[in-house]
């Protein structure tokens, strides 16, 4: 995620620029002329949004404390495949001039300047990364994607002769086409060898460190319980309803596609106990995420294709993007009803959240003040571009299983049975 | 301070769909002169949700949009405590997206419910069929002209238990927890029936065991006094207490359309067509449903007879939708499913699936529990009414269309009609379908990047779908708009507050 800090008072002039890229409010036309988004192929999503914090004032209110002016900021972030120098290089070699045209909004920026390493010195990692399905290119979607309307068109335009044929054999019809067409079916790659290298020392050293910091943890358990419990007890929620007319702000971007985005930012509660909490919290999920939660749904919720966490700020605010299916409702719905405890362990950690109850509990229990909180925390996000419109993370699930059946040599009546049901 | 709920401060619709009383009207009206609206509500005869023996001849409920509140002089701090998309109303353009309400289904192609067609209030008429223009004479009064401009008197014709398409109708309702004994603590892990009063009636704990948004005011504001305390904060009084939101949706049904269709799909054999029909709706003609009902009982459902032979049975023993299909209308209106997808068996179960472990099934958690996101539905239907054997005819000349007032009542419009109608109505993408939205009354416009929701199927016993597809679209929304049903002592208020 490129972070960097926006003449004020152009902020404006940047929105309207901004807003001829898109097709319809907040999504953009593919081929627009300032990032032509849709030429890059290894792109599955990309967003620009401008990190203007409505909730500042909230430090005062619940903590006495003064207001921080943060610069306002330009935030520019893409998921994609592969390297990220490759792919930084790939979007400037496309859109040298647009991205000037916006970065030149930023403070810092001069046309003229090196586009990548002036990127790469606002580059933020994320804290936290989740990826639905780690590993599934663009290029495997597209593939997938096409292999399943052929399969399609050919089973349902095949009128009645597939009706009384066991499934293995229909299975094998199909197969059998599909070798006929003209189609093309990338293997699926493997992970770079330094990626695989880097994965595989996270996966045994954050356990490792985790097994030495075990004691430590251990004795300072009651200690935190303490800490904790004193500050779930006073510190302040600040959940009032936002405006009807920032709502329709956010509302008027969404549901133009299967999917949606999300943008939200707020401030840490001040002190070094929530700080280092959120950090160790972070530092615990990402390894689930990359570890774990690979393979189609995070804890319960199958929704989001991908999201991260950011510090900025020297860590003192926190920036959450995420990319789901179906509409905010469902989404908040998710939230509250599967995995309220991971939002109450993160989000609880910022000022204003619903209290939560050991950390775990209550806090996105509370449906309207979490909705709430949400809503007036989310931004609205100017551009938001969408690689494959109109497929859910279901659907890319099914197509990559549709696939992986038809490669299979042979299978019993049972298993073809089930795998003719994803058609 | 008692929790009992005083039946004679609710809207009697909440409790009873006055379904002795065949006869009804609904009139849209726009406020002419508020004076005499004033008086014309302060002394309107609004029927409670108590039990009466005899019961009531007839019936009169009164609703709001939040332009009438406005008309009548409703303070904005009052106006401001009701939800947002109450206040922002059907017809606002990015609900209207999520709603399906594009296309033919457009706010802008509406004959009422948009713009200056916009109502403020609805009244509603009930009586016994041939009594009811005595019982509209009555309830109007003599300032009736004086306070209101009629925008619409839409009118409803009995068709027997059934609605429109020929199915039996309105037999699947959520029993409504009036006593307060339902005891929300977590996760539920079985589907029940009961829902918590909260749900449909503000001012009470809901499914989530808090107490839906709703206008606090100060008790020494004006008119506040008459009104009831705030069961969560009792130094407020409670607007919203007892009363509702009501959502009212004219929708046109293209009868004949439908089982032309139906039958051309079949070849035109006749049970053929039927089964067809019936997959779409999800359960049979005669109500009854496409699954075998289930041994153990299920709570909130029975202990009548006919609630039992309609009701006992979830879709857990068809998860794939052999026997009542994924996109089938009564699966996307109610899933029946419970918080988790599996059994849950003990602590170390819950905390696995928790945890999003111990899936079984390729549609694991695509859905959203359905506690949540119920309706107490009570609409009405109207026009001459088409069999199914007539309606393979051609239409007779002249002949009136057919269609349903829509109404239900929620306290969350945005949880719970929206939702339903948003997420799982109308959605593409309802339980991992794709080119499908409801086959009954979907809208039939694509979203982008997807191929246009106009294919309904059914698995066939090889694991290949039966794909029925070139569904036209059945249903047309003529009109809608959101209306708070509030109770009697909030009517008052209503009554003076701007005087």
């Amino acid at each position: 995620m490129v972070v960097a800090p926006l003449d004020v008072k152009r902020t404006d002039e940047l929105r309207s620029l901004l807003a001829t890229i898109n097709r319809v409010p907040g999504m953009a036309n593919p081929d627009n002329e300032i990032i032509p988004f849709g030429r890059l192929p290894d792109l599955h999503f990309a967003r620009i949004v401008v990190l203007e914090d409505q909730t500042l004032d909230d430090i005062t209110t619940a903590y006495g404390l003064p207001r921080r002016n943060y610069p306002l900021y330009l935030a520019f972030l893409a998921d994609f495949d592969g390297d990220v120098d490759r792919f930084r290089n790939q979007m400037i070699s496309i859109a040298s001039k647009g991205l000037e045209q916006i970065f030149s909004f930023c403070t810092d920026f001069k046309p003229g300047m090196d586009i990548a390493r002036w990127m790469k010195q606002h580059e933020h990692r994320p804290s936290t990364m989740y990826i639905n399905w780690v590993g599934r290119t663009m290029q495997q979607i597209r593939e997938e994607n096409a292999l399943r309307q052929v399969v399609q068109t050919f089973v349902f335009n095949s009128g009645p002769k597939f009706q009384t044929s066991a499934p293995e054999e229909i299975r094998r019809a199909i197969k059998g086409f599909v070798a006929s067409q003209p189609l093309k079916l990338t293997p699926i790659g493997k992970m770079s060898l330094s990626w695989r290298i880097k994965n595989l020392a996270h996966l045994i050293f954050v356990p490792i460190i985790l097994l030495f910091l075990t004691p430590l943890i251990v004795l300072y358990l009651p200690f935190f319980a303490f800490q904790l419990r004193r500050r779930e007890k006073s510190d302040m929620e600040i959940a009032p309803r936002p405006t009807a007319e920032y709502v329709n702000k956010l509302a008027r971007i969404e549901d133009y596609d299967v999917t949606n985005q999300f943008t939200a930012m707020g401030s840490l509660k001040p002190g070094l106990f929530r700080r280092w909490l959120l950090i160790y919290l972070l530092w615990l999920i990402e390894y689930t995420t990359r570890h774990v939660y690979t393979r189609g749904h995070l804890a319960r919720v199958p929704s989001i294709h991908f999201a991260r966490w950011v510090f900025i700020d020297n860590k003192q605010r926190l920036v959450f993007c995420s990319n789901y299916d179906g509409s905010l409702e469902s989404y908040m719905d998710d939230f509250i009803n599967k995995v309220a405890f991971g939002l109450n362990v993160v989000f609880s950690n910022g000022i204003g959240y619903p209290t939560t109850n050991w950390l775990f509990f209550q806090g996105a229990k509370d449906e309207q003040k979490f909705k709430y909180f949400i809503r007036r925390h989310e931004l609205p996000t100017e551009v938001w571009y969408d690689g494959h419109t109109g497929l859910t993370n279901f659907d890319l699930k099914r197509n990559t299983l549709i696939r992986s059946g038809l490669e299979q040599q042979s299978m019993t009546n049972a298993e073809a049975k089930q795998w003719l049901q994803l058609l | 301070m008692s929790n009992e709920v005083d039946y004679d401060d609710v809207q009697g619709l909440v409790r009873f769909a006055f379904g002795k009383l065949d006869g009804a009207c609904f009139y849209l009206v726009r406020i002419k002169d508020a004076g005499a609206a004033r008086s014309w509500l302060a002394s309107a005869r609004v029927t409670s949700a108590r039990t009466l023996s005899p019961p009531p001849e007839t019936a009169l409920q009164v609703g709001f949009t939040v332009d009438g509140l406005r008309k009548l002089g409703v303070p904005d701090d009052a106006i401001t405590g009701f939800a947002p998309e109450f206040v922002a109303g059907m017809a606002e353009e990015s609900r209207a997206r999520r709603l399906g309400d594009v296309g033919d289904n457009a706010p802008v192609k509406w004959s009422w419910g948009w713009s200056d067609q916009t109502p403020h209030l609805v009244i509603m008429m009930y009586s016994k069929k041939d009594a009811l223009a005595q019982c509209e004479a009555e309830f109007k009064g003599p300032s009736w002209d004086t306070a209101f401009q009629e925008l619409e008197r839409l009118g409803t014709d009995d068709l027997g238990d059934v609605e429109p398409f020929g199915f039996v109708d309105g037999i699947s309702q959520p029993t409504i927890d009036w006593d307060g004994k339902r005891k929300i603590k977590g996760d539920q892990f079985v589907y029940s029936n009961i829902v918590s009063l909260g749900e449909f009636l503000l001012g009470y704990s809901n499914e989530y065991n808090e107490y839906t948004d709703r206008p606090l005011l100060d008790p020494t504001s004006k008119g506040a006094a008459e009104l009831l305390p705030a069961l969560d904060q009792p130094q407020k009084k409670d607007l919203g207490r007892n009363g509702t939101y009501l959502v009212m949706r004219q929708l046109v049904q293209n009868v004949r359309g439908f089982w032309q269709f139906a039958d051309a799909a079949a070849h035109s054999n006749p049970d053929e067509r039927n089964r067809l029909a019936e997959a779409m709706l999800g359960r049979k003609l005669d109500g009854s449903p496409l699954l075998p009902l289930q041994n153990q009982p299920i709570d909130g459902v029975g202990p009548d007879k006919e609630d039992l032979a309609y009701n006992q049975f979830t879709f857990g023993t068809d998860p794939v939708g052999d026997r009542c299909p994924l996109g089938s209308h009564v699966r996307r209106a109610n899933p029946r499913n419970a918080d988790f997808p599996n059994p849950v068996t003990g602590m170390i179960s819950h905390f696995i699936q928790l945890l999003g472990f111990g899936r079984k099934g390729l549609r694991d958690d695509l859905m959203s529990p359905t506690r949540f996101h119920r309706l107490v539905r009570r609409g009405r239907e109207y026009g001459p009414g088409v069999s199914p054997e007539q309606a393979l005819q051609p239409p007779q000349p002249g002949e009136g269309e057919n269609g349903l007032h829509f109404i239900c009542i929620n306290s969350n419009i945005a949880r719970q009609f929206e939702f339903v109608q948003g997420a799982w109505l109308t959605s593409t993408k309802f339980d991992g379908l794709s080119e499908e939205s409801d086959p009954m009354l979907g809208d039939r416009a694509a979203v982008a990047g997807c191929p246009e929701p106009n294919t309904f199927s059914r698995p066939r016993d090889s694991g290949l779908r039966e794909r029925c597809s070139g569904l036209p679209q059945f249903v047309t929304v003529r009109g809608g708009a959101y209306f708070f049903l509030p109770s009697l002592r909030a009517l008052r208020y209503f009554a003076t507050i701007g005087s």
